[in-house]
Protein backbone atom coordinates (compact mmCIF):
# COMPACT_ATOMS: atom_id res chain seq x y z
CA UNK A 1 0.00 0.00 0.00
CA UNK A 2 1.29 3.46 -0.91
CA UNK A 3 1.82 6.36 1.47
CA UNK A 4 0.43 4.76 4.61
CA UNK A 5 1.90 7.75 6.36
CA UNK A 6 0.98 11.11 4.85
CA UNK A 7 1.12 13.43 7.87
CA UNK A 8 4.30 15.51 7.85
CA UNK A 9 5.46 16.00 11.39
CA UNK A 10 9.16 15.61 12.17
CA UNK A 11 11.41 13.99 9.56
CA UNK A 12 14.96 12.72 9.27
CA UNK A 13 17.71 13.04 6.69
CA UNK A 14 17.99 9.62 5.03
CA UNK A 15 21.40 7.98 4.85
CA UNK A 16 22.24 4.71 3.04
CA UNK A 17 23.59 3.25 6.33
CA UNK A 18 20.08 3.58 7.79
CA UNK A 19 17.97 2.34 4.87
CA UNK A 20 16.67 -0.78 6.61
CA UNK A 21 15.89 0.90 9.94
CA UNK A 22 14.29 3.86 8.13
CA UNK A 23 12.15 1.58 6.02
CA UNK A 24 10.95 -0.45 8.99
CA UNK A 25 10.22 2.49 11.29
CA UNK A 26 6.52 3.36 11.23
CA UNK A 27 6.46 6.32 13.64
CA UNK A 28 3.47 8.54 12.93
CA UNK A 29 4.30 11.63 10.92
CA UNK A 30 7.82 10.43 10.06
CA UNK A 31 9.15 11.51 6.69
CA UNK A 32 12.58 11.41 5.05
CA UNK A 33 14.66 13.98 3.24
CA UNK A 34 17.34 13.17 0.67
CA UNK A 35 19.88 15.11 -1.32
CA UNK A 36 18.72 14.31 -4.86
CA UNK A 37 22.32 14.54 -6.15
CA UNK A 38 22.99 11.22 -4.38
CA UNK A 39 20.24 9.51 -6.37
CA UNK A 40 20.99 10.89 -9.83
CA UNK A 41 22.14 7.52 -11.14
CA UNK A 42 20.94 5.27 -13.93
CA UNK A 43 20.01 2.29 -11.78
CA UNK A 44 21.05 0.08 -8.92
CA UNK A 45 20.03 -0.69 -5.37
CA UNK A 46 20.02 2.89 -4.12
CA UNK A 47 17.03 3.81 -6.29
CA UNK A 48 15.34 0.54 -5.36
CA UNK A 49 15.77 1.32 -1.65
CA UNK A 50 14.30 4.77 -2.15
CA UNK A 51 11.32 3.21 -3.95
CA UNK A 52 10.73 0.93 -0.99
CA UNK A 53 10.99 3.75 1.52
CA UNK A 54 8.68 6.09 -0.31
CA UNK A 55 6.04 3.35 -0.35
CA UNK A 56 5.79 3.86 3.41
CA UNK A 57 6.95 7.42 4.10
CA UNK A 58 6.59 10.85 2.49
CA UNK A 59 9.81 12.12 0.90
CA UNK A 60 11.47 15.49 0.62
CA UNK A 61 14.02 16.32 -2.11
CA UNK A 62 16.48 18.89 -0.79
CA UNK A 63 18.86 19.97 -3.55
CA UNK A 64 22.33 21.28 -2.77
CA UNK A 65 23.67 21.94 -6.26
CA UNK A 66 21.22 23.99 -8.34
CA UNK A 67 23.41 27.04 -7.69
CA UNK A 68 20.45 29.41 -7.82
CA UNK A 69 22.51 32.44 -6.80
CA UNK A 70 25.14 31.99 -9.51
CA UNK A 71 25.06 34.62 -12.24
CA UNK A 72 24.10 31.93 -14.73
CA UNK A 73 21.04 29.88 -15.59
CA UNK A 74 20.60 26.57 -13.76
CA UNK A 75 22.36 23.74 -15.58
CA UNK A 76 19.81 22.23 -17.96
CA UNK A 77 21.08 18.67 -17.56
CA UNK A 78 21.02 18.97 -13.77
CA UNK A 79 17.48 20.37 -13.82
CA UNK A 80 16.44 17.48 -16.09
CA UNK A 81 17.94 14.93 -13.68
CA UNK A 82 16.15 16.63 -10.79
CA UNK A 83 12.88 16.50 -12.74
CA UNK A 84 13.24 12.77 -13.34
CA UNK A 85 13.52 12.18 -9.58
CA UNK A 86 10.55 14.45 -8.83
CA UNK A 87 8.46 12.61 -11.42
CA UNK A 88 9.46 9.19 -10.17
CA UNK A 89 9.32 9.71 -6.41
CA UNK A 90 6.56 12.36 -6.17
CA UNK A 91 8.05 14.05 -3.09
CA UNK A 92 5.84 15.92 -0.64
CA UNK A 93 8.47 18.67 -0.35
CA UNK A 94 11.13 20.05 -2.71
CA UNK A 95 13.69 22.66 -1.72
CA UNK A 96 16.98 24.34 -2.67
CA UNK A 97 19.33 26.94 -1.22
CA UNK A 98 19.88 30.68 -1.41
CA UNK A 99 23.49 30.15 -2.46
CA UNK A 100 25.73 29.23 -5.36
CA UNK A 101 28.07 26.27 -5.85
CA UNK A 102 28.66 25.92 -9.59
CA UNK A 103 30.64 28.48 -11.53
CA UNK A 104 32.02 28.28 -15.08
CA UNK A 105 31.68 24.50 -15.11
CA UNK A 106 33.45 23.91 -11.78
CA UNK A 107 31.50 22.51 -8.83
CA UNK A 108 32.44 23.78 -5.37
CA UNK A 109 30.73 21.49 -2.85
CA UNK A 110 29.51 24.19 -0.47
CA UNK A 111 26.76 26.82 -0.24
CA UNK A 112 28.59 30.01 -1.16
CA UNK A 113 27.60 33.59 -0.28
CA UNK A 114 26.92 36.63 -2.48
CA UNK A 115 25.97 40.30 -1.96
CA UNK A 116 22.18 40.64 -1.82
CA UNK A 117 21.75 43.33 -4.46
CA UNK A 118 18.86 44.17 -6.78
CA UNK A 119 20.85 42.57 -9.57
CA UNK A 120 21.21 39.37 -7.53
CA UNK A 121 17.52 39.44 -6.62
CA UNK A 122 16.56 39.53 -10.30
CA UNK A 123 18.95 36.73 -11.14
CA UNK A 124 17.91 34.44 -8.28
CA UNK A 125 14.20 35.08 -8.88
CA UNK A 126 14.64 34.24 -12.56
CA UNK A 127 16.51 31.05 -11.63
CA UNK A 128 13.87 29.97 -9.11
CA UNK A 129 11.27 30.60 -11.79
CA UNK A 130 13.16 28.39 -14.24
CA UNK A 131 13.44 25.60 -11.70
CA UNK A 132 9.76 25.78 -10.72
CA UNK A 133 8.77 25.82 -14.40
CA UNK A 134 11.09 22.89 -15.12
CA UNK A 135 9.90 20.82 -12.18
CA UNK A 136 6.30 21.98 -12.65
CA UNK A 137 5.95 22.60 -8.93
CA UNK A 138 6.62 25.07 -6.17
CA UNK A 139 9.92 24.78 -4.32
CA UNK A 140 11.11 26.24 -1.02
CA UNK A 141 14.33 28.25 -0.61
CA UNK A 142 16.56 27.83 2.45
CA UNK A 143 18.37 30.62 4.33
CA UNK A 144 22.13 29.84 4.33
CA UNK A 145 24.70 29.87 7.14
CA UNK A 146 27.00 32.90 7.09
CA UNK A 147 30.65 33.14 8.02
CA UNK A 148 31.64 36.47 6.45
CA UNK A 149 30.53 40.08 6.46
CA UNK A 150 30.20 40.93 2.75
CA UNK A 151 30.19 44.48 1.49
CA UNK A 152 27.46 45.71 -0.77
CA UNK A 153 24.27 44.10 0.57
CA UNK A 154 21.27 46.16 -0.53
CA UNK A 155 18.73 43.92 1.23
CA UNK A 156 18.44 42.30 4.63
CA UNK A 157 18.18 38.55 4.17
CA UNK A 158 14.54 38.27 5.27
CA UNK A 159 13.58 41.14 2.95
CA UNK A 160 15.41 39.39 0.10
CA UNK A 161 13.69 36.04 0.78
CA UNK A 162 10.28 37.69 1.11
CA UNK A 163 10.81 39.45 -2.22
CA UNK A 164 11.86 36.18 -3.90
CA UNK A 165 8.67 34.54 -2.63
CA UNK A 166 6.58 37.46 -3.84
CA UNK A 167 8.11 37.37 -7.32
CA UNK A 168 8.20 33.59 -7.83
CA UNK A 169 5.58 32.14 -5.50
CA UNK A 170 8.25 29.96 -3.87
CA UNK A 171 8.02 28.89 -0.24
CA UNK A 172 10.73 29.31 2.38
CA UNK A 173 12.67 26.67 4.26
CA UNK A 174 13.75 28.14 7.57
CA UNK A 175 16.90 26.53 8.98
CA UNK A 176 17.00 27.50 12.65
CA UNK A 177 20.54 26.23 13.12
CA UNK A 178 21.71 28.38 10.19
CA UNK A 179 20.05 31.39 11.82
CA UNK A 180 21.81 30.63 15.11
CA UNK A 181 25.21 30.03 13.50
CA UNK A 182 24.95 33.14 11.30
CA UNK A 183 23.80 35.35 14.17
CA UNK A 184 26.72 34.18 16.30
CA UNK A 185 29.24 34.60 13.48
CA UNK A 186 28.01 38.00 12.31
CA UNK A 187 26.96 39.42 15.67
CA UNK A 188 23.20 39.50 15.04
CA UNK A 189 20.15 38.56 17.12
CA UNK A 190 18.84 35.10 16.17
CA UNK A 191 15.57 35.46 18.07
CA UNK A 192 14.82 38.80 16.39
CA UNK A 193 15.52 37.21 12.98
CA UNK A 194 13.13 34.35 13.68
CA UNK A 195 10.46 36.71 15.04
CA UNK A 196 10.61 38.72 11.81
CA UNK A 197 10.52 35.72 9.45
CA UNK A 198 7.27 35.63 7.45
CA UNK A 199 5.31 32.75 9.01
CA UNK A 200 2.92 32.16 6.14
CA UNK A 201 5.77 31.43 3.71
CA UNK A 202 7.46 28.73 5.82
CA UNK A 203 6.84 25.29 4.33
CA UNK A 204 9.60 23.46 6.18
CA UNK A 205 11.98 23.91 9.12
CA UNK A 206 15.48 22.47 9.49
CA UNK A 207 17.26 21.67 12.74
CA UNK A 208 20.87 20.50 12.81
CA UNK A 209 23.99 20.42 14.93
CA UNK A 210 26.95 22.76 14.56
CA UNK A 211 30.52 22.76 15.82
CA UNK A 212 33.08 25.30 16.97
CA UNK A 213 35.93 26.16 14.59
CA UNK A 214 39.07 24.23 15.62
CA UNK A 215 41.11 27.46 15.70
CA UNK A 216 38.67 30.18 16.71
CA UNK A 217 36.38 28.14 18.97
CA UNK A 218 32.94 29.55 19.75
CA UNK A 219 33.78 32.84 18.01
CA UNK A 220 33.32 31.00 14.70
CA UNK A 221 30.59 28.34 14.52
CA UNK A 222 30.41 25.94 11.61
CA UNK A 223 27.18 24.49 10.25
CA UNK A 224 28.73 21.03 10.27
CA UNK A 225 25.68 18.74 10.68
CA UNK A 226 27.91 16.41 12.66
CA UNK A 227 26.38 16.70 16.14
CA UNK A 228 23.00 16.64 17.90
CA UNK A 229 20.89 19.81 17.72
CA UNK A 230 22.24 22.26 20.31
CA UNK A 231 20.09 23.30 23.34
CA UNK A 232 20.11 26.95 22.19
CA UNK A 233 18.76 25.89 18.78
CA UNK A 234 16.02 23.79 20.41
CA UNK A 235 15.02 26.84 22.47
CA UNK A 236 14.84 29.01 19.32
CA UNK A 237 12.79 26.31 17.59
CA UNK A 238 10.32 26.14 20.46
CA UNK A 239 9.91 29.92 20.34
CA UNK A 240 9.45 29.81 16.55
CA UNK A 241 6.78 27.11 16.40
CA UNK A 242 4.95 28.67 19.36
CA UNK A 243 4.55 31.73 17.10
CA UNK A 244 3.92 30.14 13.68
CA UNK A 245 2.29 26.83 14.65
CA UNK A 246 3.31 23.30 13.63
CA UNK A 247 5.37 22.96 10.46
CA UNK A 248 7.19 19.98 8.86
CA UNK A 249 10.53 19.85 10.69
CA UNK A 250 13.69 17.99 9.71
CA UNK A 251 16.54 16.78 11.88
CA UNK A 252 19.59 16.98 9.59
CA UNK A 253 22.66 14.88 10.21
CA UNK A 254 25.30 14.40 7.51
CA UNK A 255 28.51 13.55 9.35
CA UNK A 256 29.56 11.42 12.35
CA UNK A 257 26.36 9.46 11.90
CA UNK A 258 25.04 7.86 15.09
CA UNK A 259 22.73 4.85 15.34
CA UNK A 260 19.33 5.37 13.76
CA UNK A 261 17.70 5.08 17.21
CA UNK A 262 19.57 8.17 18.44
CA UNK A 263 18.43 10.23 15.46
CA UNK A 264 14.93 8.94 16.02
CA UNK A 265 15.02 10.11 19.64
CA UNK A 266 16.00 13.63 18.48
CA UNK A 267 13.25 13.53 15.93
CA UNK A 268 10.73 12.48 18.59
CA UNK A 269 11.54 15.58 20.59
CA UNK A 270 10.46 17.77 17.65
CA UNK A 271 7.49 15.51 16.99
CA UNK A 272 6.28 15.91 20.59
CA UNK A 273 6.45 19.71 20.35
CA UNK A 274 4.57 19.67 17.03
CA UNK A 275 2.00 17.22 18.39
CA UNK A 276 1.29 19.45 21.38
CA UNK A 277 0.75 22.44 19.06
CA UNK A 278 -1.54 20.38 16.81
CA UNK A 279 -3.65 19.32 19.79
CA UNK A 280 -3.86 22.89 21.01
CA UNK A 281 -5.02 24.05 17.57
CA UNK A 282 -7.63 21.25 17.29
CA UNK B 1 30.56 31.33 -22.09
CA UNK B 2 28.21 33.69 -20.39
CA UNK B 3 28.89 37.42 -20.53
CA UNK B 4 28.44 39.67 -17.49
CA UNK B 5 25.01 41.19 -16.96
CA UNK B 6 24.46 44.95 -17.23
CA UNK B 7 26.11 45.92 -13.97
CA UNK B 8 27.97 42.62 -13.70
CA UNK B 9 28.66 42.84 -9.97
CA UNK B 10 27.38 39.37 -9.19
CA UNK B 11 29.40 37.95 -12.07
CA UNK B 12 32.60 39.66 -10.90
CA UNK B 13 32.02 38.61 -7.30
CA UNK B 14 31.65 34.96 -8.28
CA UNK B 15 34.54 35.06 -10.71
CA UNK B 16 36.81 36.37 -7.94
CA UNK B 17 35.40 34.19 -5.16
CA UNK B 18 35.84 31.03 -7.25
CA UNK B 19 39.42 32.03 -8.03
CA UNK B 20 40.44 32.61 -4.44
CA UNK B 21 38.72 29.38 -3.37
CA UNK B 22 41.03 27.59 -5.79
CA UNK B 23 44.06 29.61 -4.66
CA UNK B 24 44.33 31.28 -8.07
CA UNK B 25 45.72 34.83 -7.65
CA UNK B 26 43.38 37.67 -8.56
CA UNK B 27 44.39 39.92 -11.46
CA UNK B 28 45.77 43.24 -10.27
CA UNK B 29 43.15 45.41 -12.01
CA UNK B 30 41.99 47.47 -9.06
CA UNK B 31 38.63 45.66 -8.90
CA UNK B 32 39.24 42.98 -6.33
CA UNK B 33 36.35 43.30 -3.89
CA UNK B 34 36.84 39.73 -2.72
CA UNK B 35 40.56 40.08 -1.95
CA UNK B 36 40.13 41.50 1.59
CA UNK B 37 37.88 38.57 2.54
CA UNK B 38 40.61 36.00 1.98
CA UNK B 39 42.40 36.69 5.24
CA UNK B 40 39.17 36.54 7.25
CA UNK B 41 38.74 33.33 9.33
CA UNK B 42 35.23 32.96 7.89
CA UNK B 43 36.64 32.64 4.39
CA UNK B 44 38.66 29.64 5.50
CA UNK B 45 35.40 27.91 6.48
CA UNK B 46 34.24 28.03 2.85
CA UNK B 47 37.62 26.96 1.53
CA UNK B 48 37.89 24.10 4.05
CA UNK B 49 34.33 22.93 3.42
CA UNK B 50 34.91 22.79 -0.34
CA UNK B 51 38.22 20.98 0.15
CA UNK B 52 36.77 18.53 2.69
CA UNK B 53 33.77 17.84 0.44
CA UNK B 54 36.03 16.90 -2.46
CA UNK B 55 38.44 14.83 -0.38
CA UNK B 56 35.67 12.99 1.49
CA UNK B 57 34.00 12.15 -1.81
CA UNK B 58 37.20 10.77 -3.31
CA UNK B 59 38.03 8.73 -0.20
CA UNK B 60 34.47 7.32 -0.17
CA UNK B 61 34.72 6.37 -3.84
CA UNK B 62 38.07 4.56 -3.41
CA UNK B 63 37.69 2.50 -0.22
CA UNK B 64 40.14 -0.27 -1.16
CA UNK B 65 42.86 2.25 -2.00
CA UNK B 66 42.20 4.09 1.28
CA UNK B 67 42.36 0.88 3.30
CA UNK B 68 45.54 -0.19 1.57
CA UNK B 69 47.48 3.04 2.05
CA UNK B 70 45.82 4.34 5.24
CA UNK B 71 43.72 7.46 5.79
CA UNK B 72 46.62 9.88 6.14
CA UNK B 73 48.33 8.88 2.89
CA UNK B 74 44.98 8.72 1.07
CA UNK B 75 43.90 12.19 2.18
CA UNK B 76 47.27 13.65 1.21
CA UNK B 77 47.02 12.03 -2.23
CA UNK B 78 43.41 13.25 -2.53
CA UNK B 79 44.46 16.81 -1.67
CA UNK B 80 46.93 16.68 -4.55
CA UNK B 81 44.38 15.07 -6.88
CA UNK B 82 41.65 17.67 -6.26
CA UNK B 83 44.07 20.46 -7.10
CA UNK B 84 44.47 19.01 -10.60
CA UNK B 85 41.02 17.47 -11.07
CA UNK B 86 38.54 19.69 -9.21
CA UNK B 87 34.94 18.43 -9.60
CA UNK B 88 33.17 19.43 -12.80
CA UNK B 89 29.87 17.86 -11.77
CA UNK B 90 27.72 18.08 -8.63
CA UNK B 91 27.36 14.29 -8.71
CA UNK B 92 30.17 13.58 -6.25
CA UNK B 93 29.21 9.91 -6.09
CA UNK B 94 30.87 9.68 -9.49
CA UNK B 95 33.78 11.97 -8.64
CA UNK B 96 37.36 10.93 -9.34
CA UNK B 97 37.22 9.04 -12.65
CA UNK B 98 40.86 10.09 -13.28
CA UNK B 99 42.18 8.82 -9.95
CA UNK B 100 43.69 5.56 -11.27
CA UNK B 101 45.54 7.43 -14.03
CA UNK B 102 46.64 10.04 -11.49
CA UNK B 103 48.12 7.36 -9.20
CA UNK B 104 50.16 5.94 -12.09
CA UNK B 105 52.17 9.15 -12.26
CA UNK B 106 51.93 10.13 -8.57
CA UNK B 107 55.51 9.85 -7.40
CA UNK B 108 54.81 8.74 -3.78
CA UNK B 109 52.82 5.79 -5.20
CA UNK B 110 55.79 4.52 -7.23
CA UNK B 111 56.64 1.78 -4.73
CA UNK B 112 53.10 0.39 -4.88
CA UNK B 113 52.88 -0.75 -8.52
CA UNK B 114 49.44 -2.34 -8.02
CA UNK B 115 47.83 0.80 -6.52
CA UNK B 116 46.56 2.26 -9.81
CA UNK B 117 45.00 -1.13 -10.64
CA UNK B 118 43.31 -1.26 -7.24
CA UNK B 119 41.89 2.22 -7.89
CA UNK B 120 40.65 1.04 -11.28
CA UNK B 121 38.73 -1.81 -9.62
CA UNK B 122 37.22 0.58 -7.05
CA UNK B 123 36.07 2.66 -10.01
CA UNK B 124 34.62 -0.44 -11.72
CA UNK B 125 32.66 -1.11 -8.52
CA UNK B 126 31.18 2.43 -8.51
CA UNK B 127 30.26 2.23 -12.19
CA UNK B 128 28.67 -1.20 -11.77
CA UNK B 129 26.79 -0.08 -8.67
CA UNK B 130 25.10 2.85 -10.43
CA UNK B 131 24.77 1.34 -13.92
CA UNK B 132 21.45 0.89 -15.71
CA UNK B 133 19.44 -2.07 -14.40
CA UNK B 134 19.39 -5.06 -16.73
CA UNK B 135 18.41 -8.70 -16.31
CA UNK B 136 21.43 -10.94 -16.81
CA UNK B 137 21.39 -13.42 -19.67
CA UNK B 138 20.48 -16.86 -18.31
CA UNK B 139 22.91 -19.70 -19.02
CA UNK B 140 19.95 -21.88 -20.15
CA UNK B 141 19.28 -19.45 -23.00
CA UNK B 142 22.74 -20.17 -24.40
CA UNK B 143 22.63 -23.88 -23.54
CA UNK B 144 19.43 -24.23 -25.60
CA UNK B 145 21.15 -23.09 -28.81
CA UNK B 146 22.11 -25.54 -31.56
CA UNK B 147 25.71 -25.72 -32.76
CA UNK B 148 25.17 -23.36 -35.73
CA UNK B 149 23.28 -20.73 -33.78
CA UNK B 150 25.85 -20.90 -31.05
CA UNK B 151 28.73 -20.13 -33.43
CA UNK B 152 27.07 -17.06 -34.93
CA UNK B 153 25.44 -15.72 -31.78
CA UNK B 154 26.69 -12.42 -30.39
CA UNK B 155 26.64 -11.90 -26.64
CA UNK B 156 26.55 -8.33 -25.38
CA UNK B 157 28.19 -7.76 -22.00
CA UNK B 158 25.85 -6.73 -19.18
CA UNK B 159 25.27 -2.96 -18.79
CA UNK B 160 27.13 -3.01 -15.47
CA UNK B 161 30.01 -5.34 -16.47
CA UNK B 162 33.57 -3.99 -16.22
CA UNK B 163 36.67 -6.11 -16.66
CA UNK B 164 40.43 -5.82 -17.02
CA UNK B 165 43.59 -7.89 -17.22
CA UNK B 166 46.51 -6.89 -15.00
CA UNK B 167 49.89 -8.08 -16.28
CA UNK B 168 52.23 -9.63 -13.71
CA UNK B 169 50.37 -8.14 -10.74
CA UNK B 170 47.81 -9.83 -8.43
CA UNK B 171 45.66 -6.69 -8.50
CA UNK B 172 42.37 -8.50 -8.04
CA UNK B 173 43.59 -10.37 -4.94
CA UNK B 174 44.99 -7.21 -3.38
CA UNK B 175 41.84 -5.26 -4.21
CA UNK B 176 39.28 -7.80 -2.99
CA UNK B 177 41.15 -8.30 0.27
CA UNK B 178 41.11 -4.56 0.96
CA UNK B 179 37.67 -3.88 -0.47
CA UNK B 180 36.00 -6.48 1.71
CA UNK B 181 38.25 -5.90 4.69
CA UNK B 182 38.34 -9.63 5.29
CA UNK B 183 41.79 -9.39 6.84
CA UNK B 184 42.76 -12.54 4.93
CA UNK B 185 46.43 -12.89 5.79
CA UNK B 186 47.24 -15.71 3.37
CA UNK B 187 50.03 -15.26 0.81
CA UNK B 188 49.14 -13.74 -2.53
CA UNK B 189 50.72 -15.46 -5.52
CA UNK B 190 52.66 -12.84 -7.52
CA UNK B 191 51.30 -13.22 -11.05
CA UNK B 192 48.94 -11.47 -13.45
CA UNK B 193 45.21 -11.58 -12.79
CA UNK B 194 41.99 -10.68 -14.55
CA UNK B 195 38.95 -9.22 -12.83
CA UNK B 196 35.26 -8.98 -13.65
CA UNK B 197 33.06 -6.58 -11.68
CA UNK B 198 29.35 -6.76 -12.45
CA UNK B 199 25.97 -6.10 -10.86
CA UNK B 200 23.62 -8.66 -12.42
CA UNK B 201 20.87 -7.83 -9.90
CA UNK B 202 20.95 -5.93 -6.58
CA UNK B 203 24.53 -6.24 -5.49
CA UNK B 204 27.92 -5.81 -7.11
CA UNK B 205 29.87 -9.06 -7.60
CA UNK B 206 33.56 -9.37 -8.39
CA UNK B 207 35.43 -12.48 -9.52
CA UNK B 208 38.92 -13.30 -10.72
CA UNK B 209 38.94 -14.31 -14.36
CA UNK B 210 41.53 -15.79 -16.72
CA UNK B 211 43.21 -13.86 -19.53
CA UNK B 212 41.22 -15.95 -22.03
CA UNK B 213 38.01 -14.74 -20.33
CA UNK B 214 39.15 -11.15 -20.70
CA UNK B 215 39.90 -11.65 -24.40
CA UNK B 216 36.52 -13.34 -24.82
CA UNK B 217 34.67 -10.43 -23.15
CA UNK B 218 36.61 -7.88 -25.22
CA UNK B 219 35.61 -9.66 -28.43
CA UNK B 220 31.96 -9.87 -27.34
CA UNK B 221 31.95 -6.16 -26.43
CA UNK B 222 33.33 -5.41 -29.90
CA UNK B 223 30.31 -7.17 -31.43
CA UNK B 224 32.09 -10.35 -32.56
CA UNK B 225 30.29 -13.69 -32.91
CA UNK B 226 30.83 -16.44 -30.36
CA UNK B 227 33.02 -18.31 -32.86
CA UNK B 228 35.22 -15.22 -33.26
CA UNK B 229 35.27 -14.58 -29.52
CA UNK B 230 36.34 -18.18 -28.92
CA UNK B 231 39.24 -17.72 -31.34
CA UNK B 232 40.29 -14.55 -29.53
CA UNK B 233 40.21 -16.42 -26.22
CA UNK B 234 42.38 -19.22 -27.64
CA UNK B 235 44.80 -16.65 -29.04
CA UNK B 236 45.19 -15.22 -25.53
CA UNK B 237 45.69 -18.67 -24.03
CA UNK B 238 46.02 -21.74 -26.25
CA UNK B 239 45.22 -24.03 -23.34
CA UNK B 240 42.03 -22.21 -22.33
CA UNK B 241 38.94 -24.29 -21.58
CA UNK B 242 36.29 -22.34 -23.49
CA UNK B 243 33.31 -24.25 -22.09
CA UNK B 244 34.50 -23.44 -18.61
CA UNK B 245 35.08 -19.78 -19.52
CA UNK B 246 31.56 -19.45 -20.89
CA UNK B 247 30.05 -21.17 -17.87
CA UNK B 248 32.00 -18.95 -15.48
CA UNK B 249 31.04 -15.73 -17.23
CA UNK B 250 27.38 -16.69 -17.66
CA UNK B 251 27.13 -17.74 -14.01
CA UNK B 252 28.56 -14.35 -13.00
CA UNK B 253 25.88 -12.56 -15.02
CA UNK B 254 28.43 -10.98 -17.33
CA UNK B 255 26.08 -10.81 -20.31
CA UNK B 256 22.87 -8.87 -20.89
CA UNK B 257 21.69 -9.78 -24.39
CA UNK B 258 22.10 -12.43 -27.02
CA UNK B 259 21.65 -11.69 -30.69
CA UNK B 260 21.38 -14.25 -33.49
CA UNK B 261 20.91 -13.43 -37.18
CA UNK B 262 20.62 -9.72 -36.49
CA UNK B 263 17.47 -10.28 -34.46
CA UNK B 264 17.86 -8.93 -30.98
CA UNK B 265 16.14 -11.17 -28.46
CA UNK B 266 15.57 -10.07 -24.92
CA UNK B 267 17.40 -11.91 -22.20
CA UNK B 268 15.26 -14.48 -20.44
CA UNK B 269 15.22 -14.06 -16.71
Amino acid sequence: MRRTNSRLSAGLGLKPQHFDAAHDCLADGLWFEIHPENYMVEGGPRLAWLEAIRERHPLSLHGVAMSLAADAEPDAAHLQRFKRLVDRFEPALVSEHLAWSTWQGAYHPDLLPFPRTTEALQRVAANIGRVQDGLKRRIAIENPSHYLHLDGHEFEEIEFLRELARRTGCGLLLDVNNVYVSARNLGADAAAYLDAFPAALITEIHLAGHSADPTYGDALLIDSHDAPVAPAVWALYERLVARIGPRATLIERDDKLPEFALLLAERERADRMLGALERRAA
Amino acid sequence: MKSPTASGRLYRFQEQFARVLADVPLPDDGDNGVAPLVTHPGFAVYRNTVRKGCIDALVANYPAVARLVGQEWMRAAAAEFIRIHAPRSPLLLEYGAEFAAFLKTFEPAAELPYLAGVARLDRFWTEAHFARDESPLAAERVAALGQDDLARARLRPHASARWAWFDELPVFSVWSRNRNGTGDAGDIAWHGEGALVVRPRDSVQAIAIACADVAFLEACAAGRTLAEAALAALEADGAADLAQSMARLLAAGAFGHIKIDDSLSEALP
